[in-house]
């Protein structure tokens, strides 16, 4: 059995054969291996017993879940309102100049993925920035550079 | 060293064993020994809380020091905090503390006194009130409701929030936890709940503000079974972290306040959605069902009667519109999260087309204290329409970043002047936002209106779930007004076409006057799509997704008329509508401002004052934030 396969049957032992599985089910697989690989999706499907469009337009529906796989480290850019108007729009410029990649997109290198998220909650500390979970707070353009530079090493 | 638990065998039967608990609860937050709190909320782990309770646990390894972690006090700028208890006294707040500084007071406190830095304030007799203990007060350290920040609220939902161990329900249980459950099952019909919250006044805190009493009376009611009872922690709104703050800090008052309800309507099965935004809250809320299953508070024969609840967790999928009940329940079922039309309520036909009652985290966490301490004292607090208090957070450019609960009724001015403390930096004014994406700006002449349900309706805005996001005069409303589109539009779940397209819509008119193309007449045709979306929308996003448009037209209208007819942005934030320049005789030459461009588009020579090439300049805003003599404009 593949290390993938290994994985996904550690998961799917967790779920009954029931419709209402199927968000905690997809919800594990994306924290597992960071995105929905294409063949969980069937099986995933085969397993609930429904139809694999249904489980595609959940896949599709909700923003935590991806398709593609992304970069080993996974910059978040919190676009909430108070993050809005203390400058994130101009945070996420910077990084994306600086990485090269658009909102979205991941580094050739697969290091970095930078996308946007709604609100982190640190609304007090804006804007903020999330990188696997770490949240760095009180940000401004010019101190972008060193904190991704942390992660390059 | 730590606290020795006593994990009981025996589940809590009876008055008696609930006051064993209160004790062991006592001696966790007053003990013998010095015992420092980390405040670990995810506020105060983005500001290094983390480290923090770290090098503590490092310094005082061998010492008879208890360390512990806490929820979040509300000041979150201030952060990281640490509560100090040292026997015999009130404990002390300490904000904006660093590894250099503990190295200082450590010892300090050790030796009983305090270095009286970085104090924020003492904690007074109220956060243990329902304890027969007498604390004394440390001397020349002033009460923390001295604080300007502190003094005018009043705090019911985030009484526990910052000072208690979210994961103790002992340390729950000692601040009155749990003995309103007790009561209720002991003394109280279903019906006797229902009266006394609808006594209470209590509107939902979401967002709706429909009555909590009258939807668990529907349920009550409403044929069928199951019945089911959701807590709605699917905190979306952009600026709001109200609920974060609860499910971080004092988790156990929202299972308490499910479980009186589920009594209330005849529930036996629970559901908590919680964003999968909040990590931490996940883990927290995980470690409050399972102990308070251990305890048996939860699960079968609740306190040895025959009353019967569960609750189970479901994370979000990041989608705001299941912020909706209907969506939300949906998503609940493992379908796409879409909301339906309610010709038939919830409360009759909601998860699993059963009766069911949803309310969010705050109005579940002000039940057991309406229970504790009887509507007659809830309804003392609040307007006529609006009791109790409300939970906002209030953000943006004010000086005091953070949570405030505030008694309903209390001036907006009063908010954002004696708790906010003001706009930083010498700056103006310029609007609020409350409500989120359906909310609306509200403008420095409306600032004497009371804040409560009712009246943030009456001036274009709305009370939502809490969020308060203060914006000076940097602060562009057109571009306010897009950005709360792109939002919804990306957020629209895409089953009704009034919100779909039209969202869309409305956007590009807004992306558009932001960017220069602005059009005699633009103004008018966003009033008119919006009053159709208003209209035809299937569900509460898409009905109120116009309002952020509304608001700031009706308020800001000189603004937008700037960005159409002279193709100007009078904030500087539309990136094509002005440009940055030196202003020479401020420049001292010292080329801070040509070091950090990441274009070289500034020019200039030591001694002579520099220039900004506007072909090659893309308007980052590094050279404005770096100059310290303020000899970069926006025109």
């Amino acid at each position: 059995m593949t290390e993938l396969k290994k994985k996904f049957e550690v998961i799917a032992k967790k779920y009954e054969r029931e419709v209402e599985s199927l968000m905690p089910f997809l919800q594990d697989i994306q924290e597992e291996f960071h995105y929905l690989p294409e063949e969980s999706l069937k099986e995933v499907a085969q397993r609930l017993a429904i139809p694999l469009n249904r489980v595609f337009s959940v896949a599709t529906f909700y923003n935590a879940f991806s398709l593609k796989p992304k970069g080993k480290y996974v910059i978040q850019v919190c676009m909430g309102t108070a993050c809005h108007i203390k400058g994130a729009p101009l945070l996420l410029e910077e990084i994306s100049s600086l990485l090269g990649v658009r909102e979205g997109g991941t580094t050739e290198d697969r290091l970095f993925s930078v996308e946007t998220v709604r609100c982190l909650g640190c609304c007090s500390l804006a804007p903020v920035i999330n990188i696997n979970g770490n949240a760095y707070g009180n940000l401004s353009p010019e101190k972008i550079g060193s904190i991704i530079n942390e992660y390059k090493r | 060293m730590s606290i020795k638990d006593n994990v009981i065998t025996k589940k809590v039967m009876s008055k008696e064993d609930l006051d064993t608990l209160k004790e062991e609860g006592k001696n966790r937050i007053f003990p013998d020994s010095l015992k420092i709190a980390v405040q670990m909320a995810t506020c105060g782990r983005a500001s290094g809380a983390d480290k923090i309770y770290n090098f503590i646990q490092n310094e005082v390894k061998d010492k008879d020091i208890i360390l512990e972690n806490a929820g979040c006090l509300g000041l979150c700028q201030l952060e990281p905090m640490v509560n100090v208890f040292i026997p015999g006294f009130n404990p002390v707040v300490y904000s904006n503390v660093s590894t250099d500084t503990l190295k200082k007071f450590i010892p300090s406190w050790i030796s009983g006194t305090y270095i009286k830095e970085n104090i924020l304030g003492q904690l007074g007799r109220e956060y243990y009130e329902e304890l027969d203990i007498r604390l004394k007060s440390p001397p020349g350290i002033k009460k923390i409701t001295e604080n300007g920040f502190f003094k005018k609220q009043k705090k019911i939902v985030l009484r526990n929030s910052g000072f208690i161990n979210p994961f103790q329900i002992t340390e729950y249980i000692a601040r009155g936890g749990y003995y309103s459950l007790l009561n209720v099952l002991n003394n109280f019909t279903s019906e006797d709940v229902i009266e006394e919250i609808l006594k209470s006044g209590l509107r939902g805190r979401g967002g709706g503000g429909f009555p909590t009493g009258v939807k668990w009376k529907y349920c009550r009611a409403a044929h069928g079974s199951p019945k089911y009872v959701i807590c709605n922690a699917d905190e979306g709104d952009p600026g709001a972290y109200m609920d974060r703050a609860v499910l971080e800090g004092d988790p156990f008052s929202i299972l308490e306040g499910m479980t009186i309800g589920a009594y209330a309507i005849g529930s036996s099965e629970g559901y908590i959605y919680v964003r999968s935004e909040y990590p931490l809250a996940v883990g927290t809320l995980r470690n409050t069902i399972s102990e308070a299953r251990r305890h048996g508070l939860l699960g079968e024969n609740i306190f040895g009667s025959d009353f019967s609840f569960d609750i189970k967790i479901n994370r979000g999928g990041g989608a705001f519109v299941c912020g909706e009940s209907t969506a939300l329940m949906a998503s609940i079922e493992g379908k796409v999260g879409e909301p339906r039309v309610k010709h038939i309520h919830t409360v009759e036909a909601g998860l699993r087309e059963k009766p069911t009652v949803l309310n969010n985290v705050e109005t579940w966490a002000n039940v057991p204290k309406i229970i504790t301490k009887g509507y007659e004292e809830y309804v003392k607090i609040g307007t006529e329409g609006s009791k109790g208090t409300k939970v906002f957070s209030l953000v943006g450019n004010i000086s005091n970043n953070g949570l405030v609960e505030i008694p309903m009724g209390i001036k907006l001015r009063e908010m954002i002047f004696d708790i906010g403390g003001g706009i930083p930096n010498g700056k103006k004014f310029k609007a609020v936002q409350t409500g989120g994406p359906s909310g609306g700006c509200i403008p420095e002449n409306h600032l004497d209106m009371s804040v409560d349900f009712d009246e943030l309706t009456k001036v274009g805005s709305m009370m939502g779930s809490g969020g308060m996001i203060v914006m000076d005069e940097n602060t562009c409303m057109v571009d306010v007004a897009r950005y709360f589109l792109s939002f919804l539009v990306e957020e629209s779940c895409g089953k009704c076409t009034p919100c779909r397209e039209g969202t869309y819509q409305l956007y590009k008119i807004l992306e558009r006057i932001t960017k220069g193309d602005g059009q005699e007449g633009d103004i008018e045709l966003l009033e008119e799509l919006s009053e159709m979306i208003k209209d035809a929308s299937l569900c509460a996003l898409g009905k109120t997704a116009p309002n952020p448009v509304l608001s700031t037209i009706r308020y800001f209208r000189d603004e937008y008329e700037k960005h159409i007819k002279d193709k100007k942005c009078p904030a500087g934030v539309c990136k094509a509508l002005f440009e940055y320049r030196i202003i020479e005789n401020k420049c001292t030459a010292c080329g801070l401002c040509k070091k950090h461009c990441p274009q070289n588009a500034i020019e200039g020579e030591k001694n002579v004052p520099h220039r900004i090439v506007q072909e090659r300049c893309t308007k980052c805003g590094i050279c404005y934030s770096v100059c310290k003599f303020d000899a970069i404009e926006k025109v």
